[in-house]
């Protein structure tokens, strides 16, 4: 069936169900739907949790009754106003970046063509640097500086994606071409951004740094609504690229005869994975690994031949508020969350890898 | 692109071969290219020690090499400080091309260059534990600790992409490889973003230079990427029966576990020795190998050398113009290779028939 289709004697329908309504009928696996309903409620649990933490300990009942609004005065201001635009950034910002990793992993067909490889982030990364580093200076810096670090990591992150359409297009875009191009974009901004780095004065470099990793600290609602309002566009159309998406597996010419438009979903599909990354990394910089790892989680769990995007997305928001929990708890000092992502995210992917059947696609 | 796609791409060169004149007229123009690549290497070479903050026409370069005795301010610039960073650069783009094209074969993936078998993250940690706990601050200083670092780094990715059931495949290789470099870049941040001294000193180590490497490091580093290169030569014909299938290369009588083994040993050395000299210089060994396909095809006895010699020349050349356009300082080579090699690495893709590793 798929790549993970069970290689002894073991009935091809195991894990499987029929729906059947009417004159409509359906297969799907169980594990399909287990793999987010269980993610979904992990989430919301460690948000309550992480809402209830910090210099004023807040018990995880006393936060969902100030959730429905029936919370008292200090607690409302403390959850509501200090804490909840960090935890709502961290779970848009991964689900954003997980949904990101899965359509350009999936459309690529290459377990590591994720928005940081393919310099999407690191394009950002060169606006906010330039925009910390250069703020001080005179000339066509300055302008540079003065727009500020989230836009300037919007536009550089925008500029990169427009780039990379641009220069893998033609009449359609083939995977394998985008990820050439996208690595030789990553170079460039690397290049750029180290470059930048050592131009800099210690401290502004310092502060760039904390940016490039990925940090949750200091955020508000404007942020998140900004966000939330974002994505309540993309996320939509990034599911409802599902079914094409499974079709552009077969290949070009196959997808051409199930009657998918070829040119206009790969276009939908690189813009919208750019986009959800652009609007993720100017909210919170480029939060390390989520993109890459995550989708590669949920494959592992859900099963299937390609990263379910539903799963993908719910696993990012669990990783990046779990991390940003576990900075603000256990650690002595509060890193910067993207250093946390990529220290869970990577073990257990190691962990997968290492117990887990052999893949050979994806 | 999944590995089967890949393989049928590479089957037609490597097996069905036209005829006896087709086959002769394409080892005729790829001996060509090679002495092509080798009179540019040399070239490279010239100017790269001609070149620099002082102009140094080339007779004068002449006399000094070939006489020993030569004195002046000029043969001394070209002995103690012109000499040995080209011999340094030409050694390291050798060593970086080669070792590209063994990680792109090895994992089977375009994206696979050397950084993401842990090579890069490797050494980078051990070099900001030791800026960090010895207050070690010199290039010649780090050589060991970034050398050991990328050892350990690569010798992990290669243990934990092959104890899984199945073995050492592309995408497990590929995938332990990324996942290992995030572990350690998590580390590397964690200190550089709580200490301020550290970052000072490692964020002109990571842009990757060839400048202030006296020739005691290009000593230290050679006798590596010498037997880096030996290794990687004699695994390259083992690559393309691996392109074939493993299946298919197991019944052939190749030994999948050793060939493996010695191509990532060759990355190990040569990857390790050359970010140990110079810091991390990512774009030769993503790119060269892509670069020299579109011209020899996929078959590996031709392509690993050959991007060893476009690695050199590219190195050497990117040096020099580093050293040119921001007189009399200089702009770092790692930084001059992506903005240079880019532009030219999209139009390659953009014009040819693509063809995957």
């Amino acid at each position: 069936m798929t790549a993970t289709a069970p290689r002894t004697g073991a009935p091809a329908d195991r894990g499987r169900a029929v729906v059947r309504v009417g004159p409509v009928s359906g297969r799907f696996r169980w594990r399909h739907l287990a793999v987010p309903a269980v993610t979904a409620v992990v989430v919301v649990l460690l948000s309550a949790v992480s809402l209830g933490r910090g210099d004023f300990p807040i018990g995880v009942g006393d936060v969902l009754r100030t959730l429905v609004g029936l919370g008292e005065g200090t607690q409302e201001f403390i959850v509501l106003e200090l804490r909840a635009p960090r935890i709502v950034v961290g779970l848009l910002v991964g689900v954003a970046l997980g949904l990101a990793g899965a359509l350009f992993q999936t459309f690529a067909r290459n377990p590591l063509a994720s928005p940081d490889i393919m310099g999407i982030t690191q394009g950002a990364s060169v606006g906010a640097v330039a925009a910390i580093v250069l703020a001080g200076t005179s000339g066509t810096g300055a302008l540079l500086g003065g727009l500020g670090v989230p836009l300037a990591a919007l536009l550089g992150a925008l500029a990169t994606g427009a780039l990379l359409f641009v220069l893998a297009w033609r009449t359609g875009i083939d995977g394998y071409r985008l990820v050439l191009v996208g690595i030789a974009l990553w170079a460039v901004a690397s290049a750029l951004t180290d470059w930048l780095l050592t131009r800099a004065e210690v401290t502004d470099a310092t502060a760039a740094y904390v940016w490039i990793t990925g940090s949750l600290n200091a955020r508000t609602w404007d942020q998140a609504v900004t966000l939330a309002l974002s994505l309540a566009v993309l996320l939509p159309l990034a599911l409802a690229a599902t079914r094409a998406l499974g079709v552009l597996q077969f290949g070009d010419d196959t997808a051409r005869g199930l009657g998918v438009r070829l040119a206009t979903t790969q276009a939908a599909v690189v813009l919208l994975a750019v986009a959800l990354t652009a609007v993720a990394v100017a909210a919170a910089g480029p939060v390390q690994f989520v993109a890459l790892v995550v989708p590669q989680i949920a494959v592992r769990l859900a099963g299937g031949s390609r990263p379910p995007l539903l799963a993908s997305g719910l696993l990012g928001a669990g990783l990046v508020v779990g991390a940003d929990l576990l900075t603000r708890t256990v650690l002595p000092q509060a890193l910067p969350v993207g250093i946390l992502t990529a220290a869970i995210g990577a073990p257990y992917l190691l962990w997968l890898l290492v117990r887990g059947r052999r893949r050979s696609t994806l | 692109m999944s590995p089967t796609t890949t393989a049928a791409r590479g089957i037609p060169d490597n097996v069905a071969a036209p005829s006896r004149h087709g086959r002769l007229t394409r080892r005729r123009s790829r001996l060509l290219g090679v002495l092509g690549l080798l009179v540019l290497v040399a070239l490279a070479a010239m100017v790269s020690i001609a070149v620099g903050t002082r102009s140094i026409g080339l007779g004068t370069v002449w006399q000094a090499l070939t006489d020993p005795g030569l004195g002046g301010e000029e043969a001394v610039i070209i002995r103690e400080l012109r000499l040995p960073r080209t011999a340094l650069g030409l050694l390291v783009g050798l060593a970086l091309g080669v070792a590209g094209a063994l990680a792109q074969g090895h994992t089977r993936n375009p994206l696979g260059d050397p950084g993401l078998l842990g090579v890069t993250a490797g050494a980078s940690l051990a070099v900001v534990l030791a800026i960090w706990l010895l207050g070690i601050s010199t290039p010649a200083g780090y050589v060991w600790f970034a050398f050991a670092g990328a050892l350990i780094g690569t010798v992990l990715v290669f243990v934990l992409g092959s104890v899984g059931r199945g073995g050492a495949t592309p995408v497990t290789l590929a995938l332990a490889g990324a996942a290992l470099s995030a572990l350690l870049y998590a580390l590397v941040r964690a200190i550089l973003v709580s200490d301020q001294q550290s970052l000072d000193s490692f964020r002109f180590w990571v842009v990757g230079a060839l400048a202030g490497r006296g020739a005691d490091i290009a000593w230290q580093v050679a006798p590596f990427i010498v037997a880096g290169l030996v290794l990687a030569l004699l695994n390259a014909p083992a690559l393309d029966l691996l392109g074939l299938g493993e299946d298919v290369a197991r019944g052939l009588g190749q030994r999948i576990w050793l060939a493996r083994a010695v191509g990532l040993a060759a990355v190990t050395l040569l990857c390790g020795a050359a970010t140990a000299a110079c810091g991390p210089i990512a774009f030769v060994g993503l790119v060269v190998p892509h670069a020299v396909r579109m011209v020899t095809g996929p078959a590996h006895r031709w392509l690993v050398p050959c991007s060893g010699l476009l690695g050199a020349a590219f190195l050497l050349a990117a040096d020099v113009l580093g050293r040119v356009v921001a007189r009399p300082g200089e702009v770092q080579v790692g930084i001059v290779l992506a903005l240079l090699g880019a532009p030219f690495f999209i139009a390659l893709i953009r014009r040819r028939r693509l063809a995957g590793p």
